[in-house]
């Protein structure tokens, strides 16, 4: 299994599935490892290194299989979507944490944020250049952390897309590109939504 | 004047201060607008600048940027200040992201309820001392450079100066158990575009007061 990245995490998506998304967009074989516990997790073993950090990992892989853009300035663009779209997993990501009485509104909040402030933004983006992809009309990362978002939002909210007839489109095409075809497929490493009743050991994981 | 980058934000630090501290340090000349009121940002919301509705935002090179790590990437790659290759990149990625997390700890804390300031205190004093500061110390001992990354200047070294004068902000003799880091400092800060920057007069702005909340509290409705 050497050469293969390693990645290190527990058995949930958290902050590693973007990760998981992006290797398994560029056809990046992984080794699978257990839940191992580091002063911080995810840390991905890659070329040599031990990389922690997220978004570190991410513009690493990204770099490495051309999903970053050919110039600064296509870069600059990617990195402007991905941030947002971050912002948004954060919102989702903390979403089952949220104490019962809170998690009515706060569902609220992600709705109103993903339907007024970001999907917006990316339906226009699309709208204005026609293209099939978000940037530089070639497939970047800023295209599979969208569509990973897209999916995450839609299993809270089923409908969610609906006035947003080119994400729609988006969502379809991207999603059957060969490589991400494959990982929404069972038995791809592509991990489940948390469930409440798995929240205790998680929590404790991480406290 | 076309060509500076013209920063819009508050008239404080908080998201924006890291991007003043890598242009200062590029030695790149930079405009401010600020957002005193409510009214400012609804104006800015209005004509359509900000793309997620949201400050920081950086008109720079034809673009209206936001999103803070977006800005930084692309002004450290801009002035060279990112690494040489896609390694040097993945380790100055790695430390940045380690400062921010610590530095953004340190951002919110005039923001917390005041019975929960003494506890948030000590935990960021904690992670600077046992999670974050022992890692540069380590860096810069086992290759014995001046910088962090590839023997050269980065934007590793620029947060991390940054990092380390807010955390003595929280606490002055925080460095105390980390002599390289305190040799570091002493270097980085004589960089004559950094050490102009650290001069009065900058456009470096203040620690947050509770005045200071206040108004952003409005600003931002929060």
């Amino acid at each position: 299994m050497s050469g293969k990245p390693k990645l290190h995490y527990f058995n949930g998506r958290g902050r590693m599935e973007s990760i998981r998304w992006l290797l398994a967009a560029a056809g990046v074989e992984v080794c699978l490892y257990g839940s191992l516990l580091f002063q911080q997790v995810p840390m991905v073993e890659i070329d040599g290194m031990k990389m922690v950090q997220t978004r570190a990992i991410g513009n690493y892989i990204a770099m490495k299989y051309n999903l970053y853009g050919k110039d600064l300035k296509e870069r600059a663009l990617i990195d402007m979507y991905v941030e947002a779209v971050i912002d948004l997993n954060e919102l989702l990501m903390t979403h089952i944490l949220q104490p019962a009485d809170k998690k009515e509104q706060h569902l609220a909040t992600i709705v109103d944020k993903a339907t007024n402030r970001y999907f917006p933004v990316y339906e226009k983006v699309l709208k204005d250049h026609g293209q099939d992809f978000l940037v530089g009309n070639h497939f970047s990362r800023a295209d599979v952390q969208l569509l990973e978002t897209l999916l995450m939002v839609e299993e809270i909210k089923p409908d969610i897309l609906a006035k947003f007839p080119l994400l729609q489109s988006f969502k379809a095409r991207i999603s059957n590109i060969p490589t991400i075809k494959k990982f929404l497929q069972p038995g791809s490493q592509r991990k489940p939504p948390l469930q409440e009743k798995d929240l205790p050991k998680v929590m404790k994981i991480f406290h | 004047m076309a060509g500076k980058p013209k920063l819009h934000y508050t008239k404080g630090r908080g998201k924006m201060e890291s991007i003043r501290w890598l242009l200062a340090a590029a030695g790149v000349e930079f405009e401010e607008e600020f957002i005193e009121t409510k009214e400012d940002l609804e104006k800015l919301r209005n004509d359509g600048v900000l793309m997620f509705q949201q400050v920081p935002m950086v008109e720079i090179d034809g673009m209206k940027m936001v999103q803070t790590r977006a800005i930084l990437s692309y002004i450290a790659a801009k002035y060279n200040l990112y690494g040489k290759d896609l390694k040097e990149r993945a380790w100055i990625d790695m430390y940045v992201e380690g400062t921010t997390d610590l530095m953004g700890m340190i951002m919110y804390l005039p923001f917390q309820p005041a019975d929960t300031k003494e506890k948030n205190l000590a935990l960021i004093i904690e992670r600077a001392t046992t999670r974050y500061f022992p890692v540069y110390e380590k860096a810069l001992k086992d290759h014995g450079h001046d910088y962090l990354v590839g023997n050269k200047l980065s934007w590793a070294d620029i947060h991390l100066l940054e990092a380390i004068l807010m955390a003595e902000e929280c606490k002055p003799d925080i460095l105390s158990a980390f002599p390289l880091l305190q040799a570091f400092k002493g270097r980085t800060s004589n960089i004559p575009t950094i050490k102009k920057f650290l001069q009065p007069g900058s456009q470096r702005k203040p620690p947050t007061d509770e005045k200071f909340v206040a108004i952003v509290r409005k600003i931002f409705n929060i």
